[in-house]
């Protein structure tokens, strides 16, 4: 209760403490577009902070291919700061905003292909390097130790709670039998979804990076489990699929139904993809239209703000926690439901 | 908008850094881990079978036991009972034995007295009769003292023989 109590002694000096900083930043407005979308979006450097107007940010390594056919170019992305940069530069609007273009013949905008080591590229080795690092170092301890004899404790134990929890609960209720070839695959994207939805929620360096809530991060989750459905699936599934179990007339001459069903094929990795991406993204901007409040108001007086800001910190506190919950049950969302779709295309026929 | 579409460089890579990903953790990351945890729960299970196994057959263990105990005092009053038995026969027995042997121990006294009070008997009339001899004997010679005496015994021999 101590505790509670400096806590809200501090949330109760913060506006002050904003309206400073707000008065110092001379009467720039929020740019909230910019604000939110920056925040969301991909970029070609990871930007930490700034101080004294001036952003501190970590230049990533730029990867282009030109399509004009200048060849290859690798350089770093502080060089695009300034504009541009051996032809290539960031768009600033149209098509390809925030993109790097390279400058073609008649100064028309050309996107060249681009595999540059963006921030969430960079995100995603970081995370998957912390990824690698648990599960290894949680299969290290398994193979050290016998585990016929002894319990784990610890992070260890915390792990073996959580890969229980995912197979007994996911993988062996919605897959069915042979449930052991499609768990590493399983087990591997709900650590993989959980452990960038919560690297996401973490505000600075080396977490940050909107990487669940990146629809191309998501749409190759989803088409892995695309794949997995279809290729390993048996005979009763596409049975179901182009001869499905309904009167005549639905699929012949018309095949209304198979149509239906090849459909429903692509739309359930869609709905994967759609959720996952849909879920982080709206959940970081939730968080960020909260913070924003606290500036937002800067210039409301004291009073406004002071209020508004402890209303937006506590509210900010709870938002964190909820996307601590959205984070977990996105992941385990994820996987049930790529566990559903998988155990549904190795369904024996049924025995009537 | 840039947000719903997804850019080609972030998919390559992301395809690539997920495969990769997925292939080191299939291989050495949660074969090993969801493969203890299975051994370790088949073993718990074997361990309660085995328990649950031990216990039933120590259960079983108490009712065979106490069908031993039953047997056991069973078989002991029937033991009992047959020593009752067999000593009461072996009394009967001693006791007839006892009762064959005192009769023949009496009849054999019986013999024995008889033939005592024959020999005794027999010992009685010689006596007696070596007594009534010298009786005789001396009445005789008292008799064969006198002449009258010896007359008239001869004369009654004589009669005796007579008759």
């Amino acid at each position: 209760m101590k505790f509670l109590k400096y806590i809200l002694v501090m949330l109760m000096i913060l506006p002050f403490q904003a309206r400073a900083l707000a008065q110092e930043d001379t009467e720039v407005d929020l740019d909230m577009d910019e604000y939110l979308y920056g925040h969301v979006r991909d970029s070609y450097e990871w930007h930490i902070t700034t101080i004294n107007g001036k952003p501190v940010s970590i230049p990533l390594p730029v990867i282009v291919i030109s399509k004009a056919g200048s060849g290859v170019h690798v350089f770093s992305s502080k060089h695009l700061e300034e504009g541009e940069y051996k032809g290539f530069s960031i768009a600033t609007s149209g098509k390809y905003e925030n993109k790097i273009v390279e400058k073609g013949p008649g100064g028309a905008e050309i996107r060249p292909w681009d595999f540059s080591i963006t921030k969430n590229v960079l995100g995603l080795l970081i995370n998957s390097a912390i990824l690698l690092l648990i599960v290894l170092g949680t299969a290290r301890w398994y193979r050290k130790h016998d585990a016929t004899q002894e319990a784990p404790k610890g992070g260890v134990g915390i792990m073996e709670m959580m890969v229980s929890m995912v197979e007994d609960d996911i993988i062996k209720d919605c897959v069915g039998e042979d449930y052991k070839r499609y768990s590493p695959y399983l087990l591997t994207a709900f650590f993989f979804i959980f452990i960038n939805n919560l690297m996401g929620i973490v505000p600075f360096f080396p977490g940050g990076a909107n990487i669940t809530g990146n629809i191309a991060v998501t749409l190759v989750l989803a088409l892995f489990t695309f794949f997995t459905v279809n290729i390993f699936g048996n005979k009763h599934y596409w049975k179901d699929i182009l001869w499905p179990d309904v009167p005549t007339w639905l699929k012949v001459p018309l095949p209304l139904m198979p149509l239906i069903e090849i459909i429903g094929m692509f739309t359930k990795p869609f709905s994967l993809m759609v959720r996952l991406f849909a879920n982080i993204l709206a959940g970081h901007f939730m968080i960020l239209g909260v913070v924003a409040v606290i500036f937002l108001t800067a210039k409301m007086g004291i009073a406004v703000n002071g209020g508004l800001t402890v209303v937006a910190v506590i509210l900010g506190v709870f938002m964190d926690c909820l996307e601590i919950l959205v984070a977990f049950i996105q992941a385990y969302v994820f996987t049930m439901l790529s566990a559903v779709f998988i155990g549904l295309s190795r369904q024996k026929a049924e025995t009537n | 908008m840039s947000l719903i579409t997804p850019d080609f460089g972030l998919l390559v890579w992301m395809t690539l850094i997920f495969g990769i990903v997925f292939f080191v953790l299939a291989k050495w990351g949660f074969p090993m881990i969801t493969d203890s945890i299975q051994k370790r729960a088949d073993r718990i299970n074997e361990s309660i079978r085995q328990a649950k196994e031990a216990e039933e057959r120590l259960r079983n263990l108490a009712t065979e036991q106490a069908a031993i105990i039953e047997e056991a005092s069973k078989e002991q009053t029937r033991i009992l009972k047959e020593a009752a038995s067999a000593r009461d026969k072996m009394l009967e027995q001693a006791k007839a034995q006892a009762r064959d042997e005192a009769a023949k121990i009496i009849d054999q006294a019986r013999v024995q007295i008889a033939a005592e009070k024959e020999s005794a008997m027999r010992d009685i009339r010689k006596e007696v009769a070596l007594l009534s001899v010298s009786v005789a004997e001396k009445v005789l010679r008292k008799d064969l003292d006198s002449d009258e005496g010896r007359s008239e015994l001869v004369s009654r021999f004589v009669d005796e023989l007579r008759s």
